[in-house]
């Protein structure tokens, strides 16, 4: 069983990201760059599944400028077989990404889609069900435990208040939640094995697809500053300010 | 589980502009010739460029050797310096000391606002095109020797040992990596290198070194306060005389300024805070009418190396090299020391080009000390030999002495002075000195240590053995507290050390604040007992500094 898992290039989650001060985005210049940690997941996933003799083949994909050669080659350490980057210096929006890998998957024909169930950087949440749709696979999303047998995945979901469990046929496309796995770190050996792994260049052209944004971003801003506390003298006073000031009460 | 080892011509361990120098030159030196030669660099941080924290001015005479087009390639030396202006400060005012009265090593004209962080990613870039194998997240954490007891490689930390340095459900084990020769180049108080002057006595004869802490913001200002190129540096205000201390501030590009103040951590008083005074340097006039209403961006601290000649080791020993502020090659007058690392990288490179052309391996590679001996670093350390043992005397007589040591002497003075005490010997006791009240911060031009140390986003894996360790876990609560009233919560600019008290305020305790560490290694240089040891944590954790 060959799993595509597709990664994404995003701010480091450990960043205090800053918006430009024009607000049309978040100020990426040296910025620190890592592979989404939904997607590390996955990735893990993906490679215990075939450590466990289950699937054949992890392959890694990304979408996006030369510098997502990192990201692939972060999740080659980690264990993913080989890599493809769709390369383009264009905006790629989740629709554009769910076309560039379902066109692939018509030339890869994995029997599973592993993804992270968002990417950190816009938290679309979006990319693994269009893709299911576009493929017109079932589909299984925030995933915490994944079990693959007789051509069948079962996965466990985190939902409110409980777990759910759902049995659906392969192909599929199944989304990675926080507590699927722990990653592994990547050791410096691996490192330099992922180095040498194979890893192909194409164009969104070269998959007939058209990846033109369809929605236009109109301002980026951060969240309102929190104001200075204050101290209050006693429970009448801090009554006082929340009915008065705060008007919450 | 067994440690994997891989077999490499040259290993370098850290990737400041003197490692990534070194290796590119190796490589240069290799493609001249024809010959392959294998070359490996690891970085601690978790890319290149991510530890860096500079100034910088940068004096571009070694980059120039180093890449004679670097214009051409897109080094970021995008801000020439278009004025300079140095000041004594007092508390409200300020004295312009006339360029013409400035001694030559204050002058800037040909030189580029920078961000020393970005230049290294530029050279990292160049370094992974000419062959050179970087790993940036893996710390060298401990020198390997072989039978002949010469230096033999590194091997980089493991992974996922617990707190208690048991193997946690993650670990995974360090990895060896061989060279012929190892080039150290851990910038100011490595801690590898530290390791090796004890060893092989590279410090033996030479006065101790001598450090500053620099503290650093990077602010957005408004476009009518910026003026590209534009340095300011003072003296004066907020140190007191006898205490070694400035400030610069520095308009790069994109209406961004870098605004820092530096310490000597030969400083006396123990209630001293490098922070605070940083912050109330901001609060002067001269400084204050650019920063205000703009918006700070990014924080951090680093030692650096201030003493210069007097001070250098020696730079070889069998099978390895100290390069840049490893060795401590900074010239203190100008603070500059980035040059300084890329020549000293240059030149050991070559010497060790030429050794293994020869076939040579793990010896002592004495031509690169000889060649620096007859090169121009050497020149420049040596006429600002006397700039920190003036500066030791007090600021303002310090200033005159040496004005007279450079201007009318041009740094041809008949005398080389000495320091003898080391940084952390020089605390008085706290009984000698009265707390200093420092002001509150506002929350606009001046903070609080947990906001600023927010802004560096460091990390550290929590459940992992501390890496400030300490010899003897009784004392800060036995000697330095009593002593000197726990100078450590003041001298780290990251609120790593906090004395803490039980309900009644009674049992204090130290409490070691590890995650919050922006490796600086003030701790391991100015603690009076020299009772702390910084050890490298897991690779990739610590700042991870954007534009620094
Ligand atoms: C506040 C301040 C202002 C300054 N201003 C200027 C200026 O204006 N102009 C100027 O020219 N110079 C300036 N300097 C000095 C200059 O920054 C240094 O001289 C220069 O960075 C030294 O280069 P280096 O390569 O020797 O060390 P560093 O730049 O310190 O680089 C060392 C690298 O090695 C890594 N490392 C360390 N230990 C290990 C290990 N065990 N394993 C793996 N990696 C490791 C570190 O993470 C780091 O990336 C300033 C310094 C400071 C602190
Ligand atoms: S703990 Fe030491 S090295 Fe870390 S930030 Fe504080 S003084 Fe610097």
């Amino acid at each position: 069983m060959k799993i595509l898992v597709p990664v994404k290039r995003v701010i480091d989650y450990n960043i205090k990201a800053r918006v430009k001060a024009d607000g049309s985005g978040v100020d990426l210049a040296n910025v620190k760059m890592s592979i989404n940690p939904f997607d590390e997941i996955a990735i893990e996933e993906a490679v215990r599944l075939k450590e466990a003799g289950i699937a054949t083949e992890v392959l890694a994909v990304s979408c996006g400028i030369a510098a997502c050669q990192e990201t692939l080659r972060s999740a080659m350490a980690i264990g993913a077989d080989r890599g493809i980057l769709v390369e383009t210096d264009a905006e790629l929006q989740p629709l554009a990404v769910a076309k560039l890998l379902k066109a692939l998957c018509d030339r890869e024909q994995p029997q599973l889609v592993l993804c992270g169930k968002q990417a950190i950087d816009d938290d679309a949440n979006q990319t693994g069900q269009m893709l299911a749709a576009l493929a017109g696979w079932p589909q299984a999303t925030f995933a915490s435990k994944v079990v693959i047998a007789d051509g069948e995945a079962t996965v466990t979901r985190e939902i409110d208040g409980g777990l759910e469990t759902l049995r659906i046929g392969l192909p599929a496309v199944i989304s990675a939640d926080l507590r699927l796995n722990e990653p592994r770190y990547a050791t410096l050996p691996n490192i330099m094995k992922a180095k040498k792994k194979p890893l192909d260049t194409v164009k969104p052209a070269d998959l007939g697809v058209d990846v033109t944004p369809r929605l236009s971003t109109l301002k980026v801003s951060e969240p309102p500053k929190r104001g200075a506390g204050v101290k209050v003298a006693d429970a009448a006073e801090l009554m006082n300010k929340l009915r008065n000031e705060a008007k919450v009460i | 589980m067994q440690r994997e080892a891989m077999e490499y011509d040259v290993v370098v361990v850290g990737g400041g502009p003197a490692g990534l120098a070194s290796a590119i030159r190796l490589r240069q030196r290799a493609a001249e010739k024809g010959n392959d030669l294998s070359v490996c660099l690891i970085e601690k941080g978790a890319e290149i460029g991510a530890h860096i924290l500079s100034g910088a001015i940068m004096d571009p005479r070694a980059l120039s050797e180093l890449f004679p087009d670097w214009e051409a390639d897109g080094a970021p030396l995008n801000a020439p310096v278009s004025e300079d202006r140095f000041f004594f400060f007092s508390a409200t005012g300020a004295m312009r000391v006339p360029n013409v009265f400035l001694p030559q090593c204050f002058h800037n004209e040909g030189n580029y606002v920078v961000s020393l962080g970005n230049v290294c990613r530029w050279l990292g870039e160049r370094a992974e095109a000419l062959g050179v194998e970087i790993y940036p997240g893996f710390a060298g954490a401990e020198v390997l020797f072989d039978e002949n007891g010469a230096v033999k490689g590194v091997a980089t930390g493991d992974m996922g040992r617990l707190r208690d340095g048991s193997e946690g459900p993650s670990f995974q084990p360090g990895m060896e990596l061989h060279g012929k020769y190892t080039f150290f180049a851990e910038g100011c108080r490595g801690h590898l290198g530290k390791q090796l002057q004890d060893r092989f006595h590279l410090d033996d004869g030479v006065d101790p070194q001598t450090y500053g802490i620099g503290l650093k913001e990077l602010w957005e200002i408004r476009p009518e306060n910026h003026k590209t190129g534009l340095v300011i540096h003072s003296g004066g205000w907020p140190m007191k005389p006898d205490t070694y201390g400035g400030g610069f501030l520095y308009h790069l590009e994109n209406h961004q300024v870098a605004v820092g103040f530096v310490v000597g951590l030969g400083y006396k008083d123990p209630y001293l805070s490098p922070f605070e005074e940083f912050q109330r340097y901001k609060t002067h006039p001269g400084i204050r009418k650019f920063l205000e209403g703009g918006e700070r961006i990014a924080y951090g601290a680093r030692a650096l190396t201030a003493g210069g000649l007097q001070s250098l080791p020696k730079l070889v020993f069998p099978g390895g090299v100290l390069v840049g502020d490893d060795a401590g090659f900074l010239t203190a007058s100008r603070i500059k020391g980035a040059h300084c690392a890329i020549k000293s990288g240059m030149l050991a490179a070559d010497a060790c080009f030429d050794a293994l052309a020869a076939e040579r391996r793990r010896d002592e590679l004495s031509a690169y000390p000889e060649a620096f001996e007859r090169s121009w670093l050497r020149e420049e350390l040596h006429r600002a030999r006397n700039f920190k043992p003036w500066m030791n005397k007090g600021q303002t007589l310090g200033a005159m002495m040496f004005g007279v040591d450079q201007v009318v002497l041009r740094g041809r003075a008949p005398w080389t002075l000495h320091i003898d005490t080391p940084d952390y010997a020089k605390l008085k006791p706290a009984a000698e000195c009265a707390p200093i009240a420092y002001p509150k911060p506002d929350g606009a031009l001046t903070f609080d240590r947990m906001s600023s140390v927010f802004l560096s986003s460091t990390k550290h894996e929590e459940d992992q053995p501390c890496h400030l360790s300490l010899k003897d876990a009784t004392a800060p609560i036995t000697v330095n507290l009593p002593k000197y009233d726990a100078p450590e919560q003041r001298y780290c600019p990251a609120g790593v050390y906090e004395i803490l008290c039980d309900e009644n305020g009674a049992n204090p305790r130290l409490q070691i604040n590890a995650p919050n560490c922006i490796h600086c290694k003030t701790c391991d240089i100015k603690d009076p007992l020299q009772n702390i040891v910084w050890l490298a944590p897991q690779g990739g954790e610590g700042p991870t500094y954007p534009n620094m």
